[in-house]
């Protein structure tokens, strides 16, 4: 049976000055509606072009994604993309950086008053309705990225696809944006896909961890369920011994199984 | 603008000659360290050095004058040359005798012709540039070969092509000021972020929608300057071009009075179009300041 996501032994091959480099090969993923899954490798894994694979931006050479049985080929709104470093238009305000998908997307179905009103709701959703009127660089880096959440969340994603997103953050900005995640997942129960490179967040916010092999010609070497009860709550996970024995499986594949590569040849 | 500044100019040379000069410079020293809160030694400093250096020149020009280049106007005879211009800077007296104001809106008048043509033809080639690579290599030689031509080099070309000295002159101008602002825009197409155009796919915004949302606001700061760049080499270049074009503008108010022996009002309008320069600068301050989202 078809999941809502399929990924279908997708490989992708860049043609280089020399030949060509082979970045993934053979992955194949199922995803159902409302998981929230993340990738976890090191770096130069190949899990930034699996997620723009699957976001359209790029063409995978081999294989086939569907999402809900049709094949993804091209980049859209129901497969939004918060990006890494927030990527907010530095000359519209944080207001007009929603709006603008918002009038995109629902430019046919929602009326103008409707499209305000849910640019609104949206920056509400991420507590951002302070800030309207505020432009990006008037912005911490934790608020940039509340804002990229909401207006990816604004496009009603069938997947909300994440590129690191909290990977430029400080640990207590991080956290309090986690938190803002789970509560969003909760309330709206959205099928996520985020790259991480940090265990924690890893298993804190997953149903499932996808743990990549390393490049090049990387593919999924592991996938480890997460079976802790939601709502999950960091302090009182740290304890629990499921949430441990996740972390250590997670160490152990990434620490032993797939050393770093410089670590492997010293 | 001209008359403006005479004016203020007029209403401070009545001031400072009308306090002795020990009383002037008493001022400034007994009151500075009282109101030390109200206007700081920085600012006091700002004003005070600019006003040495503008009396060392001066001084400098009266010992050239008197010693070397007795040819030379005194410092009086050009402030009273330039009382004369600016007591009816919009006289006009026949196609041959009008105020400097006519010369200067004339001049300004082409600048803004040939400036405004070259903005249009530019931002839309730069951004053919910036995005098309093989436009930018089709391109690129051309440009490079030509930038580097002072724009008087296209004047007998203007005049063959046009048989007229206004186009030509605007001709000109429209050639200094088409390589900044192309080359600048080119570049800041180039600049924007992939992130930018990402986020332009994954809304799946048309070609237009791309250009005029995410594109040219973009490269906006970058536009910016090459027309600041662009506006400034225009006002030199068309002081030049007028010399050699004639009849009327600026640059012909100069060579005309060089060919009267005029030498004060040459530097009546040396002042005059420098002060002209720094309001063009101020005009494209202003902008900046409306457009550009980095200068927040």
């Amino acid at each position: 049976m078809k999941s809502y996501l399929n990924v279908e032994d997708t490989g992708i091959e860049f043609p280089m000055a020399q030949g060509s480099f082979r970045a993934l090969r053979n992955v194949n993923l199922k995803i159902e509606r409302g998981e929230f899954i993340s990738i976890i490798g090191h770096s130069g894994c190949g899990k930034s072009t699996l997620l723009n694979i699957i976001a359209g931006l790029l063409n995978a050479t081999e294989g086939v994604v569907l999402l809900e049985d049709r094949e993804v080929r091209e980049p859209g709104p129901e497969r939004a993309v918060v990006f890494q470093n927030h990527s907010l238009l530095p000359w519209l305000t944080v207001y007009e950086n929603v709006q603008l998908a918002v009038d995109k997307v629902f430019a046919s179905m929602k009326s103008k008053a409707e499209r305000h009103a849910w640019t609104l709701e949206n920056l509400a959703l991420v507590r951002m309705e302070q800030a309207v009127d505020k432009r990006p660089n008037e912005l911490s880096g934790g608020m940039k990225q509340r804002v990229g959440i909401a207006r990816a969340l604004a496009m009603e994603p069938k997947v909300l696809l994440m590129d690191e997103p909290f990977g430029a953050l400080d640990a207590l900005t991080r956290a309090s944006l986690q938190e803002a995640l789970m509560e969003i997942h909760t309330r709206l129960g959205n099928t996520v896909l985020m790259i991480t490179h940090d265990i924690d967040e890893a298993v804190l916010l997953s149903d499932r961890i996808v743990m990549m092999t390393n490049g090049p010609a990387a593919t999924i070497g592991d996938v480890l369920s997460v079976k802790l009860p939601r709502p999950r709550h960091r302090l009182t996970l740290a304890e629990e011994p499921a949430y441990v024995q996740a972390r250590a499986a997670v160490l152990k594949f990434l620490y032993e199984r797939e050393r770093r590569p410089s670590e492997a040849a010293a | 603008m001209a008359a403006t500044i005479v004016k203020l100019k007029r209403d401070h040379a009545e001031a400072v000659s009308a306090a002795t000069p020990a009383v002037a410079v008493a001022v400034p020293a007994s009151v500075a360290p009282r109101r030390s809160i109200g206007i700081s030694r920085e600012a006091i400093v700002r004003l005070v050095l600019p006003f040495f250096t503008f009396g060392f020149v001066i001084a400098a020009w009266v010992v050239v004058q008197t010693h070397i280049a007795p040819e030379l106007p005194t410092p009086a005879a050009v402030a009273q040359r330039a009382a004369e211009i600016f007591a009816d800077p919009f006289r006009d007296a026949g196609p041959n005798d009008k105020g400097i104001g006519w010369q200067l809106l004339y001049s300004l008048g082409r600048v803004s012709a040939g400036f405004g043509l070259a903005v249009l033809v530019a931002i839309p080639v730069g951004f053919l540039m910036g995005m098309s690579k093989t436009f930018n290599t089709a391109w690129q030689p051309l440009i490079q070969i030509l930038r580097p031509v002072s724009p008087l080099a296209w004047l007998p070309i203007g005049l063959l092509v046009f048989k007229a000295v206004d186009p030509s002159a605007i001709f000109v101008i429209f050639i200094t000021c088409i390589w900044p602002t192309l080359l600048n825009t080119a570049a800041g197409v180039r600049a924007i972020p992939q992130d930018y155009l990402n986020v332009a796919r994954v809304l799946k915004l048309g070609p237009l929608e791309v250009a005029r949302k995410i594109l040219l606001p973009a490269a906006r700061p970058y536009i910016l300057t090459g027309m600041r760049l662009s506006l400034g080499i225009a006002w030199m270049v068309i002081v030049a071009a007028e010399m050699l074009t004639g009849g009327i503008g600026i640059g012909f108010y100069v060579w005309d009075e060089w060919n009267n022996l005029n030498v004060a009002s040459i530097i009546v309008a040396i002042v005059v179009i420098g002060l002209v320069g720094i309001g063009l600068e101020m005009v494209m301050n202003v902008l900046q300041r409306r457009f550009d989202y980095t200068a927040h």
